[in-house]
């Protein structure tokens, strides 16, 4: 059976139809990701009311929440294209995934070190040997993982196979050591959305809250996009059309 | 099935005659569980309250460090390749491998572990515990780190990076490895526990293998 996929699909796979078309969206996306972020930290951080428990430290919520959510629908996207990679071969699939690997580890470590400043005046302490702590901890080792693996080999192309099949395993990793930790141990509030119910807070504390999280994807996909630009540049610098842009630049 | 058993005593056999490779893991082991009262505290009451994660401890970190050995020799001496154009199924062939790597080291730190418990004053209720949680865990850890040991086996440096990959991997079999234990020597049930590493056991059977099948592909032809 030969599955037909929509002709984008294969578009995507050539780096130059890449890089084109993400440098006519890239403008775009950063200024959506400007405008998000300066509304939601703006009224997140001055206009929202104060938590009637934790006061105004609550506010880094605004950072930690979108971080996190990030970090994990990252590594979500990362293990997708590394997948893709793998089976149709695609030399972009790959490289979107390698972009991901950095920006998921600096991201985990942003919602971990806003976790700790945040567990801090919370919980009196720096680090607790909480559940989703913990995850999240484990979620950055997984990156850390990829990353060096990708970096022991030299050539290019098993490192893309290697990371893409490690990611993988690690993917069907998460739900389990999601699941294993938080039996262990839990102490961290539940999750701030979840899609099924009503958020539990009010509407002027959640709506910033929103509007952060989408601002911080958009900014993910400028990063992305940046990121895998000039990956494509590097790795096709014997092409022609690189050729030309590096001349035109000079 | 015939080639199934053939790999198994091809490498128990090799493993027999070099006998290093099965009293090395278990050496390891012993001094681990042995750091710890040295560096912690010899009191028999403290010992016997982390003498459970201790133990587990220790074994995951024999049975990884091991398993960076898992295909080092014959991808050196040619035979991982032969193993990846034989007409059998690559994936029995790494369950082959697989499974006499346990033999060698998860099933004997198994054998050895109630010398360890011993030393470490862990309450007699818990004994069967630790050998049944570890006969059933530590086979999820051999899968795992025979991922590891295919991604990593075509590299110089294979030592510390497979365990930059693998750790992560063995933390839920490490929480209700070490869960079981704690709760047979408190003297609660622990059937719950063991149906989990059972489970952890049959999902890494199942997808593993082919994980290190593809793994050892991309290490042997690029």
């Amino acid at each position: 059976m030969k599955i037909k996929l929509p002709q984008w699909f294969y578009q995507l796979a050539s780096p130059r139809w890449f890089y084109e078309f993400s440098g006519k969206l890239l403008p775009w996306f950063a200024i959506a990701a400007f405008v998000l972020l300066i509304t939601g930290s703006v009224w997140g951080l001055a206009f929202a009311p104060e938590d009637y428990q934790q006061g105004n430290s609550f506010r880094i919520i605004y950072v930690h929440v979108p971080a996190s959510i990030l970090a994990q629908s990252c590594y979500m996207l990362m293990a997708i294209a590394g997948a893709i990679g793998l089976i149709w071969k695609m030399k972009m699939a790959h490289i979107v995934a390698k972009s991901c690997a950095t920006f998921g580890a600096s991201i985990a470590v942003m919602s971990l070190a806003t976790g700790a400043i945040w567990g801090k005046p919370t919980w009196g302490a720096w680090w607790v040997w909480d559940a989703r702590l913990t995850a999240m901890l484990v979620l950055f080792f997984l990156y850390v993982g990829v990353i060096a693996l990708h970096s022991a080999f030299e050539n290019t192309q098993s490192a893309d196979k290697a990371s893409a099949v490690l990611s993988l395993v690690g993917l069907v990793n998460i739900p389990i050591i999601k699941y294993s930790v938080e039996w262990w141990n839990t102490l961290h509030q539940g999750a701030t959305f979840k899609v099924t119910e009503k958020p539990a807070m009010p509407p002027e504390m959640w709506i910033p809250l929103l509007i952060m999280v989408l601002g911080f994807y958009c900014f993910f996909a400028v990063i992305l996009m940046q990121r895998a630009r000039i990956e494509v540049l590097q790795r096709e610098k014997k092409a022609s059309w690189v050729q030309e842009i590096i001349q035109q630049s000079l | 099935m015939n080639f199934f058993i053939a790999a198994v005593r091809r490498d128990l056999l090799l493993a027999l005659r070099r006998r290093s490779d099965i009293v090395n893991p278990l050496a390891f082991f012993l001094m681990v569980a042995v750091m710890f009262p040295l560096a912690v505290s010899p009191e028999s009451k403290f010992l016997a309250q982390v003498a459970p994660g201790v133990i587990w401890v220790a074994a995951l970190l024999a049975c990884l460090l091991s398993a960076d050995g898992i295909f080092r020799s014959d991808f050196d001496d040619g035979s991982l390749e032969q193993m990846l154009v034989s007409p059998q199924p690559l994936v029995l062939i790494v369950l082959a491998k697989v499974l006499s790597h346990w033999i060698i080291s998860g099933f004997c730190l198994a054998l050895m572990s109630p010398l360890l418990a011993m030393m470490l004053f862990l309450p007699s209720e818990g004994l069967g515990a630790l050998v049944l949680s570890l006969l059933l865990g530590t086979p999820t850890l051999s899968l795992l780190g025979a991922i590891g040991a295919g991604l990593t086996v075509g590299l110089r440096k294979g030592g510390i990076l497979i365990s930059l990959l693998i750790l992560p991997l063995y933390i839920p079999v490490l929480i209700f490895g070490a869960g079981t234990v704690q709760a047979a020597a408190m003297g609660l049930p622990i059937a719950g526990y063991l149906a989990l590493l059972g489970a952890l056991l049959v999902l890494s059977m199942m997808l593993a293998p082919f994980a290190i099948a593809a793994a050892l592909k991309i290490s042997v032809r690029g």
